[in-house]
């Protein structure tokens, strides 16, 4: 047998075919993980830096006059506090500042030079007077945080050789830091109250805390119900239901709901728990509540899979030894379906955790200064909180929404993190 | 309050204890048909049953007082509403009570309590089951209730048969000022451009991933490269959402204008990119297992007869698989089409009837989460609007997913 040309030439236009193709394969898997490290990448590097914060240490002093407190008064223990929760400590502070530079006589200027500080220092002086570290008339040194702008520039996020009237910084503010630094009175430090504090509308005083803790009430609800029902309806389904009509119509159901737009249950919370109900806008409970249905399909779809799972062998056992069906499903099929029922669960509340159409419907996006106590407080979840300082206005959110996802996508990491070693332990046994 | 919830469990603690004990008499003196035990837990989990049942009636009943202000006398009907929390709590004592009763004077040594106990707890869990039919309903009937209201405001030629979308209505009752414009067309038009942009990106580097997944990669690389599409799936949506609105569209627009082209800073492209990337992996895991399902005998029969491994999944298995194939595709669609936040970050809130890709068009979703942010009162024709908007995005993302089922199902049969 001879091979002519033409023969050859074709042989070698299929194999070429044939390399390009792979190619296309390869191709397609890279540039989803090209966009996967380019999303890790953009957002490790603009948020991490918003785990730091810049402070000043800044002489203050707590003279009776400027605060309105009157040394020579008798105060009950209660009036004292009441006068030191109201004190002007704005005043302290801008004479604090003023006196860092006292050549600075301009108003423009002066009004600048007052704002070189966070708002978040008038707290901790009421807290260093509340606590007794120190007492009215003393002068203490306390490090505080600059203000979000000078914060911003100092992380190098706001370019120097630009003009300046399109700086938020002006050149006057970038000399005075430049000063401080020379005298060593400006550090960097973790910001562990990130984690603790209240959302603000001040950038470098805003924190996760709130939107941590309503995160948790919101998956605690969840839990708490999407749980219990799913799993008696998977074992309905699976062990009890006779196979009909009626089960198929449950089933259609539920294959549906998998599938319907989150922003549609967001609409069902409005709807009927909000107007129809009138349960507490913008509650975790309610929140939860709209959550739990979400999951639900697959929480029944997850302990469906593992219930069916089980061997039969042991449902007979059980019935040969004269248990009944109830008490075959209770105490020997579920224990042994239980490791995918939990990782069917901790997949479906790590699903839950990162959904936030639903939330905004139901209101969660309000904005909350403080950190919710129960669940029917009004309070935010993370990842609402992330599109809330997304779509602020000052520059310092930007790293701080970046720096909220780093923090979601950790918890999303531990969650899925458990479910894949259970699933793995499951396996593997 | 508190005591009123503590009665109760106290009830049902003590009802357990007390069945108990009266069983166990029994049980000495003559023979039982069911443990004690059962005694106990039959009673007591029905105390709880009915408590929860007589809670949701005075839930209901306060539900309609509020809603229906000509039930009762003014005076009265406030004090009830008031103290919502004490009377359903005292109307499930009362049916907890009479539960605790009836069960303890009509069980004797000979009532077959376990399987009493077993229907009830399989009644339990049917209920648990219907859930998911109740929940379809609930949002069947909100949808249909307020897009009722809305049609009566707006007739319904208005919303489908038009161009123009302003939903800007008097914010006070006083407020003389053009009633708002509402029209499904530009959302329309917005929406399946934006789906339509992502379906561009998703298909080609889903199918290829998938293709190349299951056919060439050896198991090495698959368990290797698979958690890529796997996180890609597991990433919230708010954060592709801050990746379109702060990396991609910026980048577009700088590119656009390096070239010479003007680029909305809100433009479709960027939303539609970003939302195809999130929906590479619902089409690569059902192209997977389309492709998987079809069996190796057709494969070995195209390679046998001289055909390259290329040929052989180009003109065999991809035909052979094309309805799974297809049935990803349309979940995939219906995904684009619900999806929220991406749009809501990244695309524009003005509508804007438009196919240009560089030009900032809105879409359903955006426009629901635009008419209800904020204050809702629920009589205006702005609030309503989203319910309308909703039955529709319901309406084609239940069909898209009726059908993708149904095709997928069928196609799976074929091979069974």
């Amino acid at each position: 047998m001879s091979f002519s040309l033409k023969d050859l030439e074709r042989r070698a236009r299929r194999q070429s075919a044939e390399r390009r193709f792979r190619a296309y394969g390869i191709i397609a898997l890279g540039v989803a993980a090209a966009m996967l490290l380019t999303l890790f990448f953009t957002i490790f590097t603009t948020g991490i830096s918003a785990f730091w914060r810049y402070e000043t240490a800044i002489e203050f002093t707590l003279d009776a006059k400027t605060l309105k407190i009157d040394p020579t008064a008798s105060y009950s223990e209660d009036e004292y506090r009441s006068a030191v929760r109201k004190a002007p400590y704005s005043k302290v502070i801008k004479n604090a500042v003023y006196g860092l530079f006292p050549d600075v006589k301009k108003r423009k200027q002066k009004i600048r030079l007052a704002k070189m500080v966070s708002y978040g220092a008038e707290s901790l002086l009421r807290d260093t007077l509340m606590s007794g570290d120190a007492k009215v008339g003393d002068k203490i040194k306390l490090w505080v945080p600059l203000s979000d702008d000078l914060d911003t520039f100092l992380k190098g996020n706001i370019d120097a050789s630009l003009p300046e009237k399109k700086r938020r910084v002006k050149d006057i503010e970038m000399s005075w830091l430049e000063t401080l630094e020379s005298e060593g009175s400006i550090r960097q430090v973790f910001d562990w109250g990130f984690f603790v504090r209240a959302d603000s509308r001040e950038p470098e005083i805003a924190g996760l805390g709130g939107a941590i803790k309503g995160s948790f009430y919101l998956l605690l609800v969840t839990f708490m119900l999407s749980v219990p029902i799913g799993v008696m309806a998977a074992i309905y389904l699976e062990e009890f239901a006779r196979k009909n009509k009626f089960t198929d119509f449950i089933e259609i159901n539920i294959n549906n709901l998998a599938a319907v737009p989150s922003i549609i249950f967001g609409l069902l919370g409005l709807a009927m728990f909000l107007n129809f109900l009138g349960f507490p806008r913008s509650a975790p409970l309610v929140g939860g509540m709209v959550l739990s249905l979400m999951t639900l399909p697959t929480v029944i779809i997850a302990s469906r899979n593992a219930i069916a799972a089980v061997p039969p062998t042991l449902r007979e056992a059980a019935i040969g030894l004269g248990a009944s069906p109830m008490q075959t499903v209770l105490h020997h099929v579920l224990p042994v379906a239980m490791p995918g029922i939990i990782t069917g669960t901790i997949l479906g509340l790590a699903r839950a955790l990162g959904e936030t159409a639903p939330l905004i419907m139901i209101g969660m996006v309000a904005f909350i200064a403080s950190v919710p106590d129960s669940i029917v407080d009004p309070s935010t979840a993370l990842p609402v909180q992330i599109y809330l300082w997304v779509d602020s206005p000052e520059r310092a959110f930007v790293a701080k929404s970046n720096a909220a996802i780093m923090v979601m996508l950790a918890f999303l990491l531990v969650m899925n993190g458990t479910a894949a070693y259970l699933r793995y332990r499951a396996e593997n046994r | 309050m508190v005591v009123l919830a503590l009665l109760i469990v106290l009830l049902a603690v003590a009802s357990y204890y007390l069945a108990f004990r009266r069983a166990s008499a029994w049980g000495e003196t003559q023979g039982l048909k069911s443990l004690p035990r059962f005694h106990g837990n039959f009673i007591s989990s029905w105390v709880l049953l009915s408590a929860f049942v007589g809670w949701v009636l005075a839930t209901l009943t306060f539900i309609w007082l509020r809603r229906t202000p000509e039930a009762l006398n003014e005076a009265i009907r406030e004090e009830l509403v008031n103290s919502q929390p004490m009377y359903s709590l005292a109307l499930a004592l009362i049916f907890s009570s009479f539960a605790f009763l009836v069960i303890w004077f009509s069980t004797n040594p000979n009532t077959a309590v376990r399987r009493w106990l077993e229907s009830t707890q399989r009644r339990v869990m049917m209920v648990a089951a219907m859930v998911a039919i109740l929940t379809t309903v609930g949002i069947i009937a909100s949808l249909l209730f307020e897009a009722y209201h809305f049609f009566q405001k707006i007739p319904i030629q208005d919303f489908l048969f038009c161009t123009q979308w302003s939903p800007q209505t008097a914010i006070r009752s006083d407020q003389v000022a053009a009633e708002g414009a509402f029209c499904v067309a530009p959302l329309l038009v917005g929406t399946l451009l934006i789906s339509f942009i992502a379906l561009l990106v998703a298909v080609p580097l889903g199918l290829f991933a998938a293709i190349y997944l299951s056919e060439y990669a050896s198991s090495r690389v698959r368990t290797w490269t698979k958690p890529i599409l796997e996180i890609l799936a597991g990433i919230p949506t708010v954060v592709y959402g801050v990746f379109a609105a702060l990396i991609v569209a910026p980048f577009l627009k700088d590119a656009g204008s390096a070239w010479g082209v003007s680029v909305s800073s809100e433009s479709a492209l960027a939303a539609g990119l970003v939302m195809g990337v999130m929906i590479i992996p619902f089409v690569s895991s059902l192209s997977d297992d389309a492709i998987q399902a079809v069996p190796a005998t057709l494969r070995e029969g195209s390679l046998g007869l001289g055909a390259t491994q290329s040929e052989t999944i180009k003109k065999v298995v991809i035909p052979a698989a094309l309805p799974g194939i297809v049935g990803g595709v349309l979940l995939a669609a219906s995904r684009a089409i619900g999806e929220t936040m991406i749009v809501v970050m990244a695309a524009g809130l003005t509508a804007n009837m438009t196919v240009n890709p560089l030009e900032a068009v809105t879409t359903f979703t955006v426009q629901i989460v635009v008419l209800l942010v904020g204050d809702q009162e629920f009589d205006s024709a702005k609030t309503l609007a989203a319910f309308a908007l909703g039955i529709f995005l319901f309406a084609v993302t239940l069909m898209l997913n009726y059908f993708a089922l149904k095709i997928v199902r069928e196609f799976k049969e074929q091979y069974e």
